[in-house]
């Protein structure tokens, strides 16, 4: 037990000065010092103002999506990536208004479905007034819930609007003020391409839109389903919710069971059209956020590598200038041990340090990129990433501190005192 | 000579063989010396002959390639690295003809050096520190840098730092090698007050008035001891006296 004490105590004391000797050693060579940090700092600076901006990012977009609702399904068509279809036509593979027919009754765990239909950009005339590309799409009344997008003003679709393909729509608020419509527009008429539509309602916009990031402002109309069949042939595709968000992965396998059938698509036969669930996409997202992460980091990587190699050069200049101190420290009594964590604790200090200046320059860059974008708002350098560049930052020190450590604690004290 | 005193060195058959090339050099070839304590000892000799060689062994920094050699009863002939590390911390003490001081650390720093790698000296250096450097006559330089110091104040430094763990034996390579006259006999008075308080001195010296406040003075030749005499017996410091200044040849 005594012996375990004094054994601590000994290494305790050997640390000690070890850092002691170092911090000193670091103080009277401070020019050479920061330039041979320098690597390190830029490669750690880098490193987390990369994860930063990344995880800034990321959190941007899924704030977006998650507005979505997390037991949100999109349904549509896509060429298998293998398999005869793999090179069949978009109009082969698109769906039929048909194809989704009976789907709530054999799906239980989906709550509610609307199919959309897409005819492509309008433009929108009341009286003199015009509006150039505006996105017209044909949904069902589910689709308000499902996207949580409600009607603000008026009404929603109604059975009979779909089943008479009455031409009626819903508008977007800006779409109106844009138009000189009147702030209650129900009633007012307005023009899609050739075709007169009768207002109904006014649909609340799409939360990302609000912020106008893109420039050109976006706008929305939307008409009943059938309707769309009027404007020409329309892209198929569909929103479900399914009952909760834990039932979305038995949802999407119901849907895809039920779509394969109505498809006719033969056993063994690719899906010629995805279920994708807002969480499979955060999924996809988070993936790619993470390969993004490791190529960054790898990148970065090799920087405190090339830094490494400046304070394993340092330290070998270092332990070649002070020769004679070795020796010295040999003659009095110094024990290789000794002389090796010296030299040891000396360069990871070294690194240390570096990776310290190099986090505070990386949290300067962190409100520089801040400062870029409203996309970007929410960086941030999160505190794995410290310690992960932290860490690796004194790995490096401690790797390319070992051989000119080694050197160091393996001369000879005659041969080093003799030394010029 | 000094009677009844403990036996500090011994050694017996001592050789130390260099290899360079196909040639084998004998550095040292049959080395048989015993020192007591308190003895106060000048090795000399012309260069090559060993005694830079002798010093190193007797101060553990190189090994013998046969022979024996005991310090304060220890064999250290078959001893590890790390234990030699420790005799050289706890037992010995050298001094340097360059002085070896370290330029970024003041004086007190400097004499603390050793024990820093002492596992018992840790604790009390700075008190022992300062305590040695009162007892050399440093007490108002304590706080200098080697740069402030003159020359004879850094071998002042250097010779508390050889004191300060206390060794059994006090090894000076040319001590006053690189002083002036003046600064030198200050430093040779240093070491005859160090005797009389009872340290045990070897110096390795090539000047005879270095030697002279030997008491004891072992010439060296090829490797081997051709003269171990008291300083009244030693024939140079004889003639010395009678007047003459002539050197050995």
């Amino acid at each position: 037990m005594i012996a375990l004490i004094r054994t601590a105590t000994a290494f305790f004391r050997l640390f000690y000065q070890s850092v002691y000797l170092a911090l000193g050693q670091i103080w009277t060579n401070k020019t050479r010092s920061i330039l041979t940090a320098i690597g390190i700092v830029i490669g750690v600076a880098a490193v987390t103002a990369v994860i930063a901006a990344l995880t800034g990012l990321k959190a941007a977009i899924l704030t977006q999506v998650e507005s979505f609702g997390t037991n949100t399904i999109f349904v549509f068509p896509t060429r298998p990536e293998k398999g005869p279809m793999r090179h069949a036509s978009w109009w082969t593979i698109r769906f039929l208004p048909e194809h989704f027919d009976g789907l709530l009754e054999h799906c239980p765990s989906v709550e509610r479905l609307s199919r959309i239909a897409g005819t492509g950009r309008y433009t929108i005339h009341y009286r003199e007034k015009s509006v150039e590309y505006v996105e017209v799409m044909g949904i069902e009344a589910a689709y308000h819930e499902i996207l949580s997008r409600p009607v603000a003003l008026g009404r929603t679709f109604s059975v009979i609007d779909d089943m008479q393909v009455r031409p009626v729509c819903l508008i977007d608020p800006k779409l109106r003020d844009e138009l000189h419509l009147d702030r209650d527009c129900i009633g007012q008429s307005i023009r899609i391409g050739h075709h007169a539509f009768r207002i109904v309602g006014v649909i609340e916009r799409r939360p990302e839109l609000e912020s106008g990031e893109s420039g050109q402002e976006h706008y929305e109309v939307f008409i009943p389903f059938k309707t769309t069949f009027k404007m020409g042939k329309p892209w198929i595709a569909a929103f479900a919710a399914s009952k909760s968000a834990e039932v979305v992965e038995e949802a999407e396998a119901e849907i895809r069971f039920f779509l394969r059938r109505t498809r006719n698509i033969r056993p063994g036969e690719p899906d010629t059209f995805r279920v994708e669930s807002v969480k499979r996409f955060l999924e996809t997202i988070n993936k790619i956020a993470l390969v993004v992460t490791l190529v960054a980091g790898g990148i970065v990587g090799i920087s405190l590598l090339v830094g490494g190699v400046g304070i394993m050069n340092i330290m070998l200049v270092s332990v070649s200038e002070r020769t004679r101190e070795i020796g010295l420290r040999k003659a009095v009594g110094a024990k290789k041990s000794a002389i090796l964590t010296q030299f040891l604790i000396e360069a990871v200090v070294l690194c240390l340090i570096g990776g310290l200046v190099g986090v505070g320059i990386g949290q300067c860059l962190t409100l520089v990129i801040c400062g870029l974008s409203p996309i970007l708002e929410m960086t941030f350098i999160p505190a794995w990433a410290i310690g992960l560049s932290f860490g690796f930052a004194g790995c490096v020190g401690m790797f390319f501190g070992m051989f000119p450590a080694f050197k160091a604690a393996r001369l000879d004290p005659i041969e080093a005192l003799r030394h010029e | 000579m000094i009677k009844a005193h403990r036996l500090i060195i011994r050694l017996q058959e001592v050789t130390r063989i260099y290899q360079v090339g196909v040639e084998r050099i004998h550095a040292l070839n049959g080395i048989n010396l015993q020192l007591r304590e308190n003895e106060y000892v000048a090795v000399m000799g012309p260069s090559g002959s060993g005694k830079s060689t002798l010093m190193n062994v007797l101060g553990c920094l190189d090994r013998a390639s046969s022979g024996c050699y005991e310090l304060d009863g220890q064999d250290t002939t078959s001893m590890s690295d790390a234990a030699l590390a420790r005799v050289r911390n706890e037992r010995i003490g050298f001094v340097f003809q360059t002085f070896e001081l370290l330029g970024q650390l003041n004086a007190l720093k400097n004499v603390e050096m050793p024990l820093i790698y002492s596992p018992d000296g840790w604790q009390s250096r700075r008190k022992r520190a300062q305590a040695v450097l009162e007892r050399v006559g440093l007490a108002d330089r304590v706080k200098h840098k080697p740069n402030q110091l003159s020359g004879g104040e850094k071998q002042r430094v250097a010779i508390a730092r050889a004191l300060v763990g206390n060794p059994s034996i006090l090894l000076a390579d040319e001590p006053t090698g690189n002083l002036d006259s003046t600064t030198s006999e200050g430093i040779l008075e240093l070491f005859d007050r160090l005797h009389q308080e009872g340290q045990t001195i070897i110096i390795v010296t090539h000047e005879e008035h270095v030697a002279r406040h030997a008491k004891r003075i072992i010439r060296l030749r090829d490797g081997r001891i051709y003269s171990d005499l008291a300083r009244d017996h030693d024939p140079a410091y004889k003639n010395a006296k009678n007047g003459g200044s002539q050197e050995l040849a």
